[in-house]
């Protein structure tokens, strides 16, 4: 809750009449309280259910999601064919990649307005927030190049040549290393960010989507869509520790394609989307052994857990809906209509 | 008292008849049993384009048929009942049994109750069997659906009855099961969503939106997901209803066609 005392002047009158305003204004002329009150009853409601918000790649808008009734609660425009979304740390602004802008949009997500865009590159498709809240690693799809932002300044830091198709993007949890995959040359590229320069390249299975830092920076974890695997880095060598396979009963393995994944608490588990196969994936983290299938919508690419990681938001691009699973029962609860071909997802605290 | 006295003794009769063959036990059992886990195996991602009500995501083939598969063994189970009916018929135990000093609506009525109890508690041991092989509903739904399974138990019970009255030997069981049993199952929401049926044939949806069976599955579907699908229960009673008059008519040996043979 916000106190309405917590509200400035200006919601009671304007700074110009306060001088001469009797020493209790509100006994005389209860207006201005009341008002102020109102505002904040009305600002404090949205602040109790907080959100999934979801990028609608086909409808340039994003759909906010209330993770207590699992409803739609608010759509918002944003700049053409928006896909990676990510917030900051203290979830002040979000920053979405419109790819067909190629810009990164800047916005406030209490008002839903673009703040500004910042420089990007061309077709930036993905992206990741430094620890330091200020630098955003960015990959550019068709430039085969990784920018780095600042977003306090508004401008590119560096250029780094990468792989061609550059897309997923991960950084260690000290910030000293960023992950660049690139589709097309199926590598992980490994930057040292002190320098901005590459200091390992590491192959992985055709078409890597997604990567990850887990169990406090020592491993990286990198899906390959068209391989169908999880490769996993050790980070101290950059040696590979283990692969991951999937198998699904019924289902043709070309459809089974590890895209976006994400870890429950603790980093016991990972819930891995499989692409048009149109199952989420569980998979031990410590044995890397696939413990459980669950059926969601089509095309599911990419997820964001709710507060306590109780529940999981996956994206499912081609049936426009998002698919709520139970993380403790491994069960969908609901599937939730949003706009047209859902791509990223992040999530937003408001309390 | 007598009324009582009658209606405990043709339950008890009905469940020794049924402790007593524990292979049909088993036979009702398997049934239903290779559907979910060898059928609806084989269809696994045939289903699962669209969420229709009472389901709030993609479910499962197997997810899908159990509600149709309870109303299996409430159909089987309800013709079962009517062939006994007619085995007791040839045995000459009916007639001890309709000699009895009470109205005859009220004996068919506790046979009805009686055979509807043992379906029941057939279809509470196919939900335990499937939630063994992860295949569940609500957990209330466990509770919700039981009002729903006597409704439609009682009005496919009532179905075998009337049947039962104008079947006037053993043999002619088999005939039931390719008029009755086979067309009401096949031609119901029990293995396809009704939308699905409408794409292929608009009048095999048109069959099906008015057969019975349809109606006591989707019942049983809401039912198992905590809501009541009322369109669905207003038909089942109804033909609940007529299948019972359809029934003490047949048994009455003033009109119905016992009387010839009497």
């Amino acid at each position: 809750m916000i106190p309405a005392s917590s509200f400035p002047k200006y919601l009671g009158g304007s700074p110009k009449d306060g001088g001469q305003r009797p020493p209790s204004p509100a006994r005389r002329n209860p207006l201005p309280m009341i008002r102020a009150a109102c505002i904040a009853t009305v600002l404090a409601l949205p602040a109790q259910a907080d959100e999934i918000w979801v990028t609608n790649e086909h409808d340039d808008t994003i759909s906010v999601i209330d993770t207590d009734t699992l409803e739609v609660t608010r759509t918002i425009e944003t700049g053409e064919r928006p896909r990676g979304i990510t917030f900051s740390k203290d979830h002040s602004v979000v920053y979405i990649c419109a790819s067909d802008s190629d810009a990164v949009q800047v916005m406030d997500p209490v008002s839903g307005e673009i703040l500004h865009d910042l420089p990007s590159g061309e077709d930036p498709e993905q992206f990741v927030l430094a620890p330091d809240n200020r630098h955003l690693y960015i990959a550019n799809e068709d430039d085969a190049i990784t920018t780095v932002v600042d977003t306090e300044t508004r401008t590119v830091v560096a250029q780094i040549d990468v792989g061609i198709e550059p897309e997923g993007m991960a950084i260690s949890p000290d910030g000293t290393i960023a992950i660049t995959t690139s589709e097309t040359t199926n590598m992980a590229h490994w930057i040292d960010t002190a320098t901005q320069e590459l200091f390992a390249n590491t192959l992985v299975d055709s078409r890597p989507r997604h990567a990850e830092f887990v169990k406090d920076g020592t491993e990286l974890w990198v899906s390959s869509e068209i391989g169908g695997t999880i490769t996993v880095f050790d980070v101290a060598t950059q040696a590979e520790k283990a692969k991951i396979d999937f198998d699904l009963p019924n289902i043709h393995p070309d459809r089974v394609q590890p895209v976006g994944f994400e870890f429950t608490t603790g980093d016991t588990h990972a819930f891995v989307a499989l692409g048009p196969s149109n199952h989420l994936a569980v998979v031990d983290a410590e044995t890397y052994e696939v413990e459980d299938y669950i059926l969601v919508g089509r095309r599911v690419w990419h997820m964001a857990f709710d507060a306590d990681r109780a529940r999981l938001f996956t994206t499912n691009g081609i049936s426009g809906d998002v698919t709520v699973v139970d993380v403790a029962s491994r069960k969908p609860i609901k599937t939730i209509k949003v706009g047209r071909f859902p791509w990223g997802a992040a999530f937003r605290p408001t309390n | 008292m007598t009324w009582l006295t009658a209606l405990a003794a043709i339950v008890a009769r009905e469940a020794l008849r049924f402790v007593h063959q524990r292979e049909r036990f088993v036979a009702a059992l398997v049934r239903p049993l290779v559907w979910l886990l060898v059928f609806a195996a084989g269809f696994r991602a045939a289903l699962g384009l669209s969420i229709i009500p009472p389901y709030q995501t993609y479910i499962t083939y197997e997810t899908y048929i159990v509600p149709g598969l309870c109303g299996m063994i409430l159909l089987f189970n309800g013709m079962q009942s009517s062939l006994s009916l007619v085995y007791d018929r040839e045995m000459g135990s009916m007639r001890l049994l309709l000699t009895a000093p009470l109205p005859r609506w009220w004996l068919l009525l506790s046979k009805l109750l009686a055979s509807t109890a043992i379906s029941i508690l057939q279809v509470y041991a196919f939900l335990a069997i499937a939630a063994l092989f992860d295949i569940t509903v609500a957990p209330l739904g466990y509770l919700t659906v039981l009002p729903a399974l006597i409704v439609a138990g009682l009005m496919l019970g009532a179905l075998g009855l009337a049947l039962s009255s104008f079947i006037k030997q053993l043999e002619n069981f088999a005939g039931v099961m390719n008029f009755v049993i086979f067309p009401m199952f096949f031609l119901s929401s029990a293995l396809y969503p009704l939308w699905k049926m409408a794409e292929s044939s608009e009048l095999l949806h048109d069959i099906c939106a008015v057969n019975p069976f349809t109606h006591a599955v989707e019942l049983i579907r809401f039912a198992l997901y905590t809501q009541l699908a009322p369109w669905s229960l207003l038909w089942t009673l109804l033909a609940a209803a007529l299948f019972s008059a359809l029934a003490i008519w047949g048994y009455d040996p003033q009109r119905g066609l016992t009387r010839k043979r009497a």
